[in-house]
């Protein structure tokens, strides 16, 4: 590896941007690549046959590359030309919440224990105080004030807990103009199409709108704020670690089918 | 060599690594590329080594660094990549779930 790698590679780190060290290891070449420049890569043209796997494997070095990036996950590549290793550095995974509240006094303390990097935004000063959240930053400012000094990004996930429209709504336009990895609003059915109509007002497209996680976590039928903040977590960590299932679409649309049905039953 | 006893991660160590280098120091950069069983580190893991056999970071928790820095000397001095594999001695010792068991593959390059 050549001293100018090596330091662009901490140089990307520092500024927690994503970058993989591509190595061919018969002749020890490195190569570094960001995750916009996969596909231009001279090395990504490799294509082998995954045929003989029963698990769904990257057919290119680019889809190994990619998948390395969405994952945060090292490897080994098998090429046609001989072994090729992946090693990518991401950023540690970074948790900004909306709102001071009950869920998020559990969620920052086990997301610490989970590793993610916690802060919480509100702008009531009553709710955001250092006392209510040890060891978590708060801000006590409103999301335009205290969000864009934060560098959310792709490896950030983001939580909107207020309630309030007033802090929520900017908070959540702001996390998908960053491309959050994932995104998670509380409230009810009726609560979320009332937010998807503002949403929308404001700018924000069909596609946008589809990446909110609501009604937010997973349903394991929690009750308490703390049981809430497990399905949270758990909801973002499946973003963070599972492959999108390819047929997930279908899956969707025919599981809202069947809750459709099943609320006419009722 | 002094080093700060604080460097935990991975981040520090390539730092560090680019440090050492910038002062002049021979430096091999090795990697853990491939794990099988019980590895203690995973996969992406660093060791650096200069050329007076100074290393900082593990590969494998103690259990194969000895071979790893001397290995890396003569990358250091040669410059050529090499590939080092390390498997289990006894068996006895995996079945007991030592955490030394398993299987490792390590790269060594140099800092060039």
């Amino acid at each position: 590896m050549q001293i100018d790698q090596l330091a662009e590679l901490n140089r990307c780190r520092a500024a927690r941007d994503a970058v993989a060290i591509v190595t061919d290891l018969m002749t020890g070449e490195a190569r570094l690549v960001t995750p916009e420049a996969v596909q231009s890569d001279p090395l990504a043209f490799f294509s082998f046959d995954a045929s003989a796997s029963r698990e769904p494997v990257p057919t290119s070095l680019a889809e190994a590359i990619v998948e390395a990036f969405r994952t945060g996950k090292s490897g080994m590549v098998e090429t046609p030309a001989g072994k090729v290793f992946i090693n990518v550095h991401v950023p540690p995974v970074k948790l900004v919440i909306t709102g001071a509240v009950h869920i998020s006094q559990a969620l920052a303390d086990m997301a610490r224990v989970v590793g993610l990097d916690c802060v919480i935004v509100d702008p009531r000063t009553a709710f955001a105080t250092p006392e209510r959240f040890p060891g978590t930053r708060v801000i006590a400012e409103w999301p335009d004030v205290a969000l864009p000094p934060l560098g959310l990004d792709r490896y950030t996930a983001f939580v909107a807990l207020t309630h309030d429209p007033k802090v929520d709504d900017p908070a959540i336009l702001h996390a998908l103009s960053k491309g959050c990895f994932y995104l998670g609003t509380l409230g009810s059915r009726k609560t979320h199409a009332k937010r998807l109509e503002r949403l929308a007002a404001a700018g924000a497209s069909e596609a946008d709108l589809a990446r909110l996680h609501a009604p937010v976590g997973l349903d394991i039928g929690a009750v308490s704020p703390a049981e809430i903040a497990v399905s949270i977590l758990a909801e973002i960590i499946a973003a963070m670690r599972k492959k999108p299932k390819r047929d997930a679409p279908a899956k969707a649309l025919a599981s809202e089918v069947e809750a459709g049905s099943r609320e006419e039953n009722a | 060599m002094s080093t700060s006893p604080s460097l935990a991660t991975d981040t520090d160590i390539l730092a560090e690594a680019e440090r050492w280098k910038r002062m002049g120091y021979g430096v091999a950069i090795a990697t853990v590329v491939e794990t099988w069983g019980s590895a203690p580190r995973p996969v992406g893991s660093h060791l650096i080594i200069d050329n007076e056999g100074n290393f900082l970071g593990s590969v494998s928790g103690g259990c194969v660094e000895g071979a790893v820095v001397s290995e890396a000397l003569e990358v250091i001095e040669t410059g050529k990549p090499k590939l080092l594999e390390f498997g289990v001695a006894d068996e006895t010792a995996w079945k007991v779930g030592l955490s030394c068991g398993g299987k490792i593959v390590v790269h060594v390059v140099r800092v060039a």
